[in-house]
């Protein structure tokens, strides 16, 4: 591989290859994808991230890099001229408030998110339904404080690193939406969100590579088959 | 253990004396000679203000600059990084910076579970919990060949939030009646934590032994943990 040559391990749906393929866009870095096959694991994969075997990996200069949030701040430290939009925010504060959002959204959003599409019985799909409402709210007011009136987390005109870690999620959010017939962003409840949401799926480091929700729907039965009756 | 300046406003560190990831900040506030006030916090009694700070997990530590709180100990870490540029925890080049988020990421996320499974669980569910945490301590253990700490010469990210491995799981083997991490198996794990006992940052910002060994006692006591 040359030395500037970059690879990335990874799936059409998965929310975490796509933050890391959304930061090449942005910073216009060309690479070649290398589509897992589902239901296996390349060599490639097991020996460039064995201890969690799991994509994305960005391989750069022979390099591994594992875990997407990890990968998006490699991409931004690594491609840094100033002729590059910057993906983190440049003060530290700024910068802290939007890893914190971002290991909240992993950690806590998601979580129950997930647990839509696993709930047995209409009773855990309510509890799951309710806590979601209440953890996408708490980010409609995050949105507020970060974004300081502009279109996006990152406090600037273009996407950041938390509209990365958030957006990512539009195209399962919204399959889980289309599941559970319920909404979670709407112009209603989620006022700046949604707005959010309408831009950063048109923005153009998001709009080609965004899975289609009908294929992801069916990409979702596929991993989440519903109990038989 | 707290420093106090004149400008006891501008760092303030809400923790608490035998949390893991309260003394990490106050290792790498020490490590870079920045003077702060501690606010001792009863994590089993909330204050107003910790409720206030961090309304979203309502958790130590957290980090108040300037009047502005920080919560979560990895962001609180970076921050500090960020913030005060002499003696950098992180490394300059991108790929080591992403290596070294990788580890404290697997210690916080999966080592720290393992080993917790460890202290709150019995008979074969135990052991597969030592084994989990013996696996992914292997990793870290290989990741030492050649090197005083993870940071290299001299300490890093990594090395602060293992702190947790060597001060909050191997300290505390003989209470857990089981030497999840022996020196055996583990060489270099043992052989960085001399080095980190000697570290004159660590020495002055780990809890004191009996008084740390005691509060476990009394915790597994509590919590009706079998206390060898």
């Amino acid at each position: 591989m040359a030395a500037d040559e970059v690879k990335l391990i990874g799936s059409w749906a998965s929310v975490y290859v796509m933050r890391a393929m959304i930061a090449l866009h942005l910073k216009s870095i060309s690479y070649e994808f290398l589509q897992e096959t589902f239901g296996s694991k390349s060599e490639l994969l097991l020996k460039s991230n064995p201890v969690h075997k799991k994509m994305p990996v960005l391989i750069h200069a022979d390099k591994p890099v594992c875990e997407s949030n990890i990968i998006v701040q490699y991409i931004d430290e690594a491609w840094n001229s100033s002729s590059q939009p910057s993906i983190l925010p440049s003060h530290p504060y700024d910068k802290a408030i939007a890893r914190f959002w971002a290991a909240y959204i992993d950690d806590k959003w998601f979580i129950s998110l997930r647990s839509i599409l696993t709930a047995r019985g209409e009773a855990d799909k309510k509890v799951a339904i309710a806590e979601v409402e209440e953890r996408t709210e708490l980010l409609e007011k995050a949105f507020v404080d970060c974004s300081k009136g502009k279109p996006f987390f990152n406090g600037t005109d273009h996407i950041g690193y938390l509209d990365i870690a958030f957006g990512s999620f539009l195209g399962w959010l919204r399959v889980v939406e289309l599941d559970a017939g319920h909404k979670f962003l709407d112009e209603i409840k989620t006022p700046s969100l949604s707005k959010w949401a309408d831009q950063f799926c048109n923005d153009p480091s998001v709009k080609p590579i965004m899975p289609e929700i009908t294929k992801l729907a069916e990409f979702a039965r596929k991993l989440f088959p519903k109990p038989q009756a | 253990m707290a420093e106090r300046s004149e400008d006891s406003e501008e760092v303030k560190l809400l923790g608490m004396w035998a949390s893991p990831f309260s003394r990490r900040i106050e290792i790498a506030l020490t490590l870079k000679g920045v003077p702060y006030e501690f606010s001792e916090q009863d994590i089993t009694n909330k204050s107003d203000l910790l409720l206030r700070l961090n309304p979203v997990y309502k958790m130590i530590p957290v980090l108040v600059h300037n009047g502005k709180p920080i919560s979560e100990s990895l962001v609180i870490l970076e921050y500090i990084d960020d913030t005060w540029r002499n003696n950098p925890i992180l490394p300059q080049d991108p790929s080591e910076r992403a290596m070294a988020r990788f580890w404290a990421k697997l210690i916080d996320q999966q080592i720290c579970v393992a080993a917790m499974k460890v202290a709150g669980t019995i008979g074969e569910e135990r052991d597969a919990a030592v084994e989990e945490t013996r696996n992914l301590l292997m990793f870290l253990e290989k990741e030492l060949v050649g090197k005083d700490f993870f940071g290299g010469q001299s300490l890093g990210l990594v090395d602060i939030v293992a702190t947790l491995v060597a001060f909050w799981l191997i300290r505390t083997e003989d209470l857990l009646g089981v030497k999840v991490v022996p020196v055996e198996k583990f060489p270099e794990i043992h052989r960085w934590v001399k080095n980190l006992s000697g570290n004159d940052v660590i020495k002055k910002c780990i809890p004191p032994e009996d008084e740390h060994l005691e509060y476990i006692r009394a915790r597994m006591d509590k919590l009706n943990i079998k206390s060898a």
